[in-house]
């Protein structure tokens, strides 16, 4: 079995554009999220969003490449070329060895709708131009970014709902733990924008506390009404560490735990059984004990159930270690199928800069959140090794765990 | 439409929505040699439509090897379109 280290992140997303501008806005707790009036006309409930600006690549990318990029497309773009600059790997290196892409995605609606409302007035299938295809399909990131990357290794997107950039990384983790890859960009990308959301949002699983943005995302607090959509990309260099060391490259961790699971239950509504398995299993797989935890990242998005069946999971592996918790989506709100990778990032950046940052608007315990160790503030201390937890519609699970190496 | 401005419109576009260098866009270049390739060639049907109104097709061009006997063609169908 070879070792799995991280030698890379990248990062585009609501709270900072670059690793630096996160890292800041993690320690001061700044929020990313804003109202996106036109989803007033749309008929959505709630008008509640991360807030994100459109990467201009021109000028950085050729037409070809970006012609077939999506919205996440640029915004995965972006994170790989901090993430494989990070890494110290140029294109050189990529192209004279085998390295692959697993990215997550789990939609890609603009061009879609747009092509269909095309197509309808038109009613002519080459007047949708030659993009479309390319950014429509939710491979869109992986299939892209190989082609521009010249990547020679795995090239496949992860589709696991809210936990698409976790169970990325943990594939990637595997094919690189059982020697079939020496490294693998890894991630996850999500859309924002109102074609995209409206389906959710018709659940009502979205907050609607209008009057205070940087306040509507609050996770495991006992006055939440419900999660706050957003996105952006996040990218992972995973590596085996004898080629990192290889490299001379600088390890930011050690992926040593992937644990998942499937509920078997709702499709919807989370349970706590599904969750318990997949931390247990992660822990099992990294051989340590659940006093080495020092810092959890929760999946909570801010949901009524979802935060209370997390928490009761957390309670039942934790309750006697109470490491810190933290659920980083009360500043970023929830990037979704980007969130599993995005979250790793977060917790990165804490490990290697002695801090946890703070799971912002939790003001008032509940029942089961008032057994956590939840910290609304910044915390200035260090810790070696932390657990990241991403679920997804259909009962899906993913929980990783990263030491410092 | 005179051909001036007909080759003026072709012109730009392809200096600036392919972005294929000045110097490079001579009558007498090739497809090959403005670096354009089947995919690129369905934008290109996408702008004469949004540009001159008409459709391209793939079996009117079969003789159209050259940007200037492209400037002609088009110059004639939208003519003849008009």
């Amino acid at each position: 079995m070879k070792r799995v280290v991280i030698t890379g992140m990248g990062i585009y997303s609501t709270i900072g554009k670059n690793l630096d501008e996160v890292r800041d806005s993690l320690y001061h707790g700044r929020s990313g999220i804003g109202l996106d009036e036109e989803r007033k006309s749309l008929g959505y409930r709630s008008l509640l969003t991360g807030m994100i600006e459109s990467p201009n690549l021109k000028g950085i990318l050729d037409r070809r490449s970006r012609v077939g990029l999506p919205e996440q497309g640029k915004y995965a773009y972006v994170a790989t070329l901090e993430a494989l600059k990070n890494a110290g790997i140029d294109q050189d290196y990529l192209e004279q060895t085998e390295a692959g892409i697993l990215y997550g995605n789990d939609s890609s609606s603009v061009p879609v709708i747009d092509a269909i409302d095309l197509m309808r007035e038109k009613k002519d299938t080459t007047l949708l131009g030659s993009g479309s295809i390319f950014q429509s399909m939710n491979s869109t990131i992986s299939m892209n970014l190989s082609v521009i990357f010249k990547l020679r290794g795995i090239n496949f997107t992860v589709s696991g709902a809210c936990a698409s950039g976790s169970h990325a990384l943990g594939m990637g983790y595997f094919l690189i733990r059982h020697g079939m890859q020496d490294c693998i960009i890894t991630g996850g990308g999500q859309e924002i924008n109102p074609e995209s959301m409206g389906s959710f949002d018709g659940l009502s699983a979205f907050s609607t506390r209008h009057n205070a943005p940087e306040k509507a995302s609050r996770p495991f607090d006992r006055d939440r009404d419900g999660l706050v959509p957003s996105g952006g990309a996040a990218t992972i260099i995973l590596e085996s560490y004898d080629s990192a060391v290889k490299r001379g490259a600088k390890i930011f961790g050690e992926v040593i735990g992937y644990g998942f699971s499937s509920n078997g239950d709702h499709i919807s509504v989370p349970n706590v059984i599904g969750p318990v398995k997949a931390i247990n299993t992660a822990l099992l797989d990294a051989g340590i004990d659940i006093k080495d935890i020092g810092y959890i990242n929760a999946h909570a998005t801010s949901t009524p159930v979802g935060d209370d069946k997390e928490a009761e999971a957390i309670n039942e592996v934790f309750g006697s270690t109470k490491p810190y918790v933290s659920s980083t989506k009360s500043m970023t709100g929830h990037e979704m199928w980007m969130g599993g990778a995005s979250e790793v990032i977060y917790s990165l950046l804490m490990m290697n800069n002695d801090f946890i940052a703070p799971n912002i608007n939790f003001e008032n315990p509940d029942e089961h959140s008032a057994k956590l160790n939840i910290t609304p503030k910044t915390i200035e201390q260090g810790f070696d090794v932390f657990l990241s937890n991403a679920f997804g519609f259909g009962g899906t699970n993913s929980t990783l765990i990263i030491k410092k190496c | 439409m005179n051909k001036t401005e007909v080759v003026d419109i072709i012109n730009g576009f392809l200096v600036e929505e392919f972005e294929i260098e000045d110097d490079l866009i001579q009558p007498d270049a090739t497809w090959s040699d403005l670096g354009i390739d089947s995919l690129d060639f369905v934008d290109i049907v996408v702008i004469i439509e949004k540009e001159f109104g008409f459709k391209l097709k793939g079996e009117d061009m079969i003789n159209v090897r050259t940007l200037g006997q492209f400037h002609e063609f088009i110059y004639q169908r939208q003519l003849s379109n008009q």
